[in-house]
């Protein structure tokens, strides 16, 4: 063995040279069998650390370089390409992590010393029998596939769309438009949502490269970045929508009426056939079968007879529709929190106290009240509103986290009840956050204008037990006033609570369908929480908007703009290459005893029935090396991880004698 | 037949008796075994804790050993003694080093406790060890829809349990309705009665009493189940001072739980400690009797001043 290691020691200023004594980790890895070179400086990374390698690898002749810096996740990329940029195959480097592992979770300076030799004798041994490797070029499907249509999804689908790509927008629901196409305004400008979104709705649903899947959900997807193959169920609507012409007759004509807990938030009714709203898109109706007087009983046929173009079809079954995509885009949104959770605040129980999104219909100039703030009795006008924050956030009974727009949110329906009633209005806030552009001028000109009283304190209940003089058939909110130090009763005649944001209830299944990570809250995990944030750790799936965490329209739109930008980048380059860390069987060992191939998460084993082995399709291993464990008969290597290369490695880690545990001072 | 240690309480020797012979004889109609603990001692009530815990804790500790003793899980009708009991028992198997200090005074009795067995309510127990769909079979005089105000009291839901709803629960009202009587909903069904502060501030002690007799009789109650002897007495005892303090003229029966589930299971009023009411319950008892007069109007009749 005549290997030539280069062994890079680096300072990162104080954040390693503070604890690790690394002139003499130094002089001691150069010292190592088959080390021909080691150096140490202030910052492996920058161009003239970078320089430092690439002069060693063309003057010495290295065949194989190891840094000792931080770790891998953020700088291996960094020196591969150095190695590459000087004619060493990148494959031929290893890291040592002796910032992440050492540095920074010890400040004792033996302790340090020791545990840094240990990792650079392991990354040492290793790298001799690290094998060169070349990565893996696949090419990628130029068409997209968007899931979820709301503000998100549609503003990602129109950004690849006008870049020439084709795009498959999926959404659950029978209309695109998401949570926005159901707010009154929008803060903290107070234009109208509908107007706003609704010609984007129309743009999305007659752009000649988005294809629409509503009243669909993804239910497959197999594949990997560049070449994903996408089963979508498009929902039966029971309407042929190649006849349809939207003109709503069918509507009109149902005889049925369904209390619409989905768009009007349970505030209003619609028909048993029906569009959510009047500028759905797309136009065509779709048929609740659940509530439908002709699927429960048999006869009706209303909107059958009625219909001009014979367009209804009861016959209509679900169909599913397979395609492929490139890219994947993820903008599923969120779900209200349920106030029922919290029973002190009367929700469901007290008939007076709203959710922001029973508010935000309520206020709704095309909701059912026609815009007019008033009570559940549908006549009386509230003289006093109580808006209470932080419902089901900030509180680690519910949820921990702040949802974001909540504040914002319960600035603008006071000003919205006060503007439409000229009601008192109370805001209970625990602290108010209007961090972005405009938000605080907006408080400002709420705590000036509009008479609005704040009281600062979590609000212990909502009550109808009446107890002093004046609190008769009012709402009683209990409230500890932290600012004077004392409990207060407010009486007043309706209660909005801000609900928080919550992730999809099905958010966890969703992520598994499409191979990404859910945060413990279950918010979908982003590649880099600052510096990628709209990828994920599976290439070819990004997430957008909500679905990744709390935040209001603007965010939402830039997200989705940002991960158009990814994907239109990723297709541009027409190709892809993969890392080549890869699993592959060795067919003369395989017994072909098939116990790898359920073991697979990516589905990437078949077996060969002709030849009785089974195999391993390079573009769908992800490395993670499952099946390499699991054979029996040892048959399955991990290119990257191999046996001689874990073994060298523990090897090298023990041949560096560390101190007696007991003598490490806690 | 399933076996608990029981824990009455000093509260149930004298003032409350009409507790603990209703506890008892429902037991005994579920086929349930409670055995009494020997020469058990107070539990140190809400006051002593903030007067000395680590003795609090070693009361509740030396109950707590006894039943360990007898390799039985602890059950207590009193809504004080369960909590210092569950706390008690909770700090100790958390706290190493305060139980080695307990464990070292209770060597003195030749007592020592390791914390294996649990603590329970008497109310627990009748709802989830024995169920309440099973008190529904065993049901023999059905309460005839009476309506009955379910009052938890502020302890019993405190030992905050896993998955447990603290702040609307539901299980004395389902046990109130495996009985065939109609439980009342009220907001106030969990706030203090006032507890204690009888002693040291009685105005503020009967306004408690009084915001909570209000809510149930706003809602329709004949009738106030308690789980707790403190809050039967303040609610009971103190009905006249509040009528005079606050110009009111309730006159609602305080009944123990267990007088009630113990009638709905075939026991005599006098097997269940009835006779020794303040506020007399002859108009609930002749309700159960009595299946015609299902719609007993409400004794309250809500003051004028209000």
């Amino acid at each position: 063995m005549s290997e030539k290691v280069g062994v890079y020691i680096c300072h990162c200023g104080a954040n390693i040279a503070g604890v690790v004594d690394v002139a003499a980790l130094s002089h001691w890895a150069g010292e190592l069998p088959d080390v021909a070179v080691a150096r140490d400086y202030k910052f492996m990374c920058s161009s003239l650390g970078q320089e430092l390698i690439e002069k060693d690898i063309q003057e010495l002749g290295l065949t194989r370089v190891v840094v000792a810096a931080c770790s891998p996740h953020l700088h291996e990329a960094t020196f591969r390409n150095c190695c590459k940029r000087a004619g060493l195959n990148p494959y031929l480097f290893e890291m040592a992590s002796i910032r992440e592992q050492v540095s920074w979770v010890t400040a004792n300076k033996t302790v340090a010393l020791e545990k840094s030799k240990a990792l650079i004798s392991g990354a040492v041994h290793r790298v001799i029998h690290n094998q060169a490797l070349e990565p893996i070029i696949v090419d990628i499907n130029p068409n997209v596939l968007v899931v979820g249509g709301g503000i998100t999804g549609i503003q990602a689908a129109l950004e690849i769309a006008d870049a020439g790509y084709h795009v498959y927008l999926v959404e659950r629901e029978p209309s695109i438009g998401g949570h926005m196409a159901q707010f009154d305004k929008t803060f903290p400008t107070l234009d109208c949502s509908a107007c706003i979104l609704t010609p984007k709705m129309f743009s999305a649903g007659t752009h000649p490269n988005i294809t629409l899947l509503t009243w669909s959900e993804v239910e497959k997807v197999d594949g990997y970045v560049g070449n994903f193959t996408v089963k979508v169920r498009q929902k039966a609507r029971k309407v042929n929508t190649e006849l349809c012409t939207g003109c709503g007759i069918c509507e009109q004509k149902c005889p049925k009426k369904v209390i619409d807990t989905v768009f009007e938030a349970g505030m209003g009714l619609r028909k048993a056939v029906y569009t959510p709203f009047p500028q759905a898109v797309p136009k065509y109706p779709v048929m609740d079968v659940q509530n439908c007087t002709f699927f429960q009983k048999g006869t009706c046929k209303a909107c059958e007879k009625f219909c001009p173009t014979g367009a209804i079809d009861f016959k209509q079954e679900d169909k599913v529709v397979s395609f492929d995509v490139g890219n994947i885009i993820l903008a599923t949104g969120w779900d209200l929190f349920d106030c029922r959770r919290i029973p002190q605040y009367g929700y469901g129980r007290l008939a007076n106290v709203y959710n922001s999104l029973e508010f935000e219909r309520l206020s709704n100039a095309a909701g059912p009240t026609g815009g007019k703030v008033i009570l559940r009795d549908g006549v009386t006008v509230p003289q006093s509103v109580g808006i209470i924050h932080c419902v089901g956030s900030r509180d680690k009974n519910y949820n921990p986290y702040c949802s974001a727009i909540c504040c914002m949110q319960s600035l603008k329906f006071a000003h919205l009840v006060k503007e439409k009633t000229g009601a008192q209005v109370y805001n209970f806030y625990i602290d108010i956050r209007t961090p972005l552009k405009a938000y605080d001028e907006f408080y400002q000109h709420i705590l000036e204008t509009d008479e609005t009283r704040f009281v600062r304190g979590k609000v212990a209940e909502v009550t109808d037990a009446a107890r002093l003089p004046g609190e008769e058939g009012k709402l009683i909110i209990q409230v500890e006033d932290t600012l004077i130090g004392k409990q207060r009763r407010i009486p007043v005649d309706m209660v909005i609570l801000s609900a928080g944001l919550e992730p999809r209830h099905d958010a966890k299944e969703v992520a598994k369908l499409f191979g990404i990570g859910c945060s413990a809250d279950q918010w979908f995990i982003e590649r880099h929480p600052k510096l990628d944030p709209v990828a994920t750790m599976t290439e070819g799936v990004f997430v957008a908007g909500v679905c990744q965490g709390p935040k209001d329209i603007p965010l939402s739109v830039t997200q989705g703009a940002a991960a158009a930008a990814r994907v239109i980048g990723l297709v541009n380059r027409k190709q892809v290459s993969l890392e080549p860390v890869r699993a592959s069987v060795n067919a003369e060992q395989c017994s072909g005893c098939r116990i790898c191939n359920n073991q697979c998460p990516f589905n990437a084993i078949s077996f060969l029935v002709d030849k009785g082995v089974s195999e391993i399709n390079p573009a769908l291993c992800q490395g993670c090396g499952t099946c390499v464990a699991a054979c029996p008969a040892g048959a399955i290597t991990g290119s990257h991880y191999t046996n001689a290369q874990i073994l060298s490695q523990i090897e090298g880690i023990l041949e560096v004698e560390l101190g007696q545990r007991e003598a490490v001072p806690a | 037949m399933k076996a608990y240690a029981y824990f009455p309480g000093c509260s149930l020797e004298k003032m409350a008796l009409s507790y603990h012979q209703s506890a008892l004889e429902c037991a005994r109609r579920l086929d349930l075994e409670f055995q009494e603990l020997d020469d058990w001692n107070c539990c140190g009530t809400t006051a002593y804790f903030a007067i000395d815990q680590l003795l609090s804790y070693t009361l509740s500790a030396r109950n707590l050993a006894l039943a360990e003793k007898k390799k039985l899980d602890m059950v207590t009708p009193c809504a004080g003694c369960y909590k210092n009991a569950y706390f008690t028992n909770v700090t100790l198997k958390r706290d190493a080093d305060l139980a080695e200090h307990i464990n070292e005074a209770l060597k003195e009795d030749d007592l020592h406790y390791a914390g294996t067995n649990q603590v329970y309510h008497l109310l627990e127990v009748f709802c989830n060890d024995v169920g309440v769909q099973e008190i529904k079979k065993r049901v023999t005089q059905s309460l005839n829809s009476l309506r009955v105000a379910p009052y938890y009291g502020c302890q019993i839901v405190r030992p905050r349990k896993d998955h447990e709803e603290v702040e609307n629960p539901r299980y004395f009202e389902d046990l109130i309705a495996a009985t065939g009587a109609t439980p009342v909903e009220y907001q106030l069904k969990m706030r203090c009665c006032g507890g204690s502060l009888l002693i040291t501030s009685r105005k503020a002690a009967f306004s408690m009493a009084r915001n909570l007799l209000q809510n149930a009789m706003d809602n329709g109650a004949a009738v106030i189940a308690t789980a707790c002897p403190m809050c039967q007495v303040n609610l009971e005892c103190y009905q006249q001072q509040i009528n005079q303090e606050f110009g009111a003229r309730f006159s609602v029966p305080i009944l123990y739980f267990t007088q009630l589930l113990g009638l709905a299971l075939g026991a005599s009023p006098k097997e269940l400690g009835f006779g020794s009411e303040l506020v007399s319950a002859s108009a609930v008892l002749a309700q159960i009797r009595n299946k015609e007069t299902s719609t007993t109007q409400s004794p309250y009749i809500r003051h004028a001043t209000s």
